[in-house]
């Protein structure tokens, strides 16, 4: 191979080489790029923020909605975590608390995050909780037990093909990891 | 294309030196016949061992029930099948044939980077040797799916990083061999070859070594995220930091789409070269049959959500993902109807590499019908992750890139070997294989229908008949490749006779390589041969 081919092929292939490492960080742009395509497009909204206020909806008196409520925990976290009703009928616009409780199944202290799931995923934006233990990181001290009030409310705009609304928390065990 | 070689025997071309002695020569060897051969062999070997594997699936699945395995063994063998097969037998296969016959067809003295070629063979070896040794940890080898998706994969035990690492150096491996492939095609081209002169199997390893430098880095960098979740408190997949394990699934697909198409478009490239040879006519369009296998590669990245059609996406994307999907079917059309006008009214003789490649448009067309059942979203709800799927990609694995290979092991054995493989116990291998690929693959689109989902080591009653028939069809696809094996040892041991230059019937006028002596020479066109452009051919 003459000194001239040579050349031309390491340039070449340093040329790949950097197209290469770019694709690599194109994975990890990927990243942002997912979370701004889920906000423009209303998916999959992970921790929505709480209405400021209390606002005031006219109340559906002639509608009921049901509204489903889901507690479990993920793999191993120490925690026993129910709520005091299953399921309850809603009317749309009407603000309703409902106790969640949690116990440290543990002589030690426990932190933990809540993570919220609403199902259809498309009801999500009309279902809006003004006051919910997800919103910050939970500290649970040795073998605590905790009750955890929920406000939320019904956006009466709902369209009429939603009768059911499903609330799902799930606890994760944040005890070693809390920079987040 | 014909060709007028220069004299090889150069009698004053001192620097021109014969291999290595002994096994040193394997292992620094820098010559591209002597690392496609590595390679080659490498491939064979995986293949047997992730047969294997898929033989311990199809015995636990003979009958409902737990027989021989536990369940999370079985799911160990269902990820390693797959991750050994992809990684370990079909891609470094098409590279053997791409280091052997490349420079061949191009007029090229060696590949353009030989020393990083060697490095990409070896670095091979290491990450399967890797990968293998998980089966050993403590908490057993990856067994979430080839996928790794988490959650669940962040449960393995020991083996999770040595995973990832393999899947690192495997990857690595794979983008050094691309650029090597880049630049030879680029750089080392005889006088005279231009690109629309090229064999179209040196067009389509161009396209998918394009493909390997684009996906490889997404796919290290995705597991690399699961390697930080794991051990550094990252939160990319990880609902309780904010991360989300769907991000996971879009990334891996961005990768995995144009992943299978790594495996699939050099298996057309040689299906390519060796239809028109047994026809005995020019391949029928091949300007389409390139531009066919860009529109491909095109669309292969603009699709990946149709593995994720049930995670819950908008109703937009879903009918996006669906007509894009469907938009593959026409390039692909494309080219069955080349190869069938290929076929149609040549002088065809029926030796083994074209009954394989014969046996690749038919199965592999159904491969292809399947898919575009599954590209649509509302029905794929039912066909995912159920056994139809099982069926629909191997149909486009087994009876298409793996018949091919086996096509290209025959066709080419008495160019490398110098001798005459035994048509007979050949043609019996392929009427063994083609029948029993059948036998395995088909009842699984029942299974799946019926609504048997996959990766599970026991199910329920209903499914029992058809699995014991795939089960069997298993056993017999299994055992009959080692005819394979048997005849590629008897062909270097001398065969049916020696075979001239051309071997089969005026290939010399298809493609450059049946130029050269039988066998090759252990150094091919050091001096350029000289290109003499005539009509297509």
């Amino acid at each position: 191979m003459s000194d001239e081919l040579k050349r031309k092929n390491t340039t070449l292939a340093k040329k790949l080489v950097i197209v290469a490492l770019l694709m690599f960080g194109f994975g990890y742009a990927l990243v942002p790029i997912y979370d701004v395509l889920c906000d423009i497009t209303g998916q999959n909204a992970k921790l929505k923020e709480a209405v400021e206020a209390d606002q005031a909806f006219a109340v559906d008196e002639g509608r009921e909605v049901s509204v489903e409520f889901v507690t479990s925990v993920n793999e191993s976290t120490p925690l026993d975590f129910r709520v005091e009703t299953r399921s309850m009928k809603v009317h749309p616009g009407q603000y309703y608390t409902v106790n969640f409780y949690a116990k440290n199944n543990l002589p030690q202290q426990v932190k933990a995050q809540a993570i919220p799931s609403i199902t259809p995923g498309l009801a999500e934006e009309f279902f809006k909780k003004v006051q919910c233990f997800c919103f910050e990181l939970q500290t649970f001290e040795a073998n605590e037990e905790k009750t955890m009030p929920v406000r939320f409310v019904v956006n009466p705009k709902l369209p009429e093909r939603y009768k059911t609304i499903t609330l799902s928390y799930t606890f994760f065990d944040r005890t070693n990891n809390t920079e987040n | 294309m014909s060709a007028v070689v220069a004299e090889h025997d150069d009698h004053h071309d001192h620097h021109d030196h014969g291999p290595e002695k002994g096994i040193l020569r394997w292992i620094i060897t820098t010559n591209h016949k002597d690392i496609g051969t590595l390679y080659l062999v490498f491939a064979l070997i995986m293949f047997f061992v992730g047969g294997t594997m898929a033989l311990i699936i199809r015995s636990e699945l003979f009958e409902p029930g737990l027989q021989f395995v536990d369940p999370n063994f079985f799911n160990s063998m269902t990820t390693m099948h797959a991750l050994v097969m992809v990684f370990g037998a079909v891609m470094p296969a098409f590279v053997g044939l791409a280091n052997w016959m490349i420079p061949m067809m191009i007029g090229a003295p060696d590949m353009a980077l030989p020393r990083m070629n060697n490095m990409s063979f070896w670095m091979l070896v290491a990450g399967v040797l890797l990968l293998a040794s998980t089966l050993f940890m403590e908490g057993g080898a990856p067994a979430a799916g080839w996928t790794l998706y988490p959650p669940l994969v962040l449960q393995t035990g020991k083996a999770f990083p040595f995973a990832i690492f393999s899947v690192h150096m495997l990857g690595i491996s794979s983008i050094m061999g691309a650029i090597n492939v880049i630049a030879t095609i680029f750089n080392m081209r005889a006088p005279g070859m231009t690109l629309m002169k090229m064999p179209l199997f040196v067009w389509t390893w161009l396209i998918t070594a394009f493909l390997l430098i684009a996906i490889m880095p997404v796919f290290a960098g995705a597991v690399t995220m699961l390697l930080t979740d794991r051990f550094f408190d990252t939160s990319f997949f990880d609902a309780a930091g904010g991360g989300d394990p769907v991000l996971y699934q879009h990334i891996f697909w961005f990768f995995g789409h144009p992943e299978v198409y790594v495996m699939i478009l050099p298996t057309f490239g040689v299906a390519s070269t060796i239809i028109p040879v047994f026809a005995r006519k020019p391949l029928f369009g091949y300007a389409s049959m390139v531009y066919a296998t860009g529109a491909i590669a095109f669309l292969s990245f603009i699709v990946w959500a149709h593995h994720m059609f049930t995670v819950g996406l908008p109703v937009a994307g879903e009918l996006y993902f669906m007509y894009a999907t469907m938009l593959i079917a026409i390039p692909t059309g494309v080219k069955v109807f080349n190869w069938t006008a290929t076929m149609w009214k040549g002088s065809m003789t029926f030796e083994t590499p074209m009954l394989f490649s014969i046996a690749f448009v038919v199965l592999f067309t159904m491969g292809g019908f399947t898919g575009l059942m599954m590209s649509v979203a509302p029905s794929d709800f039912q066909y995912h992750d159920t056994y139809f799927i099982v069926a629909h990609f191997h149909y486009t694995l087994v009876p298409a890139s793996i018949f091919i290979l086996m096509a290209a092991g025959y066709y080419w054995l008495p160019k490398w070997t110098g001798n005459m493989y035994n048509e007979k116990i050949g043609q019996l291998h392929f009427w063994l294989s083609a029948i029993s690929v059948n036998i395995l693959f088909f009842p699984q689109h029942f299974l799946g229908l019926a609504g048997m989902p996959r990766r599970i080591p026991d199910y329920a009653i209903q499914f029992a008949d058809w699995n014991m028939v795939s089960s069997i069809g298993a056993f017999i696809y299994g055992f009959s490749q080692l005819l394979f094996v048997y005849i590629v040892i008897d062909t270097i041991r001398g065969g049916t006779g020696k075979v001239t230059a051309e071997v089969w019937e005026d290939a010399g006028k298809h493609s450059l390589e049946w130029t050269v002596p039988s066998p090759a020479p252990y150094h091919t066109f050091t001096t350029p041969p000289e290109i003499i452009p005539t009509e297509h051919f």
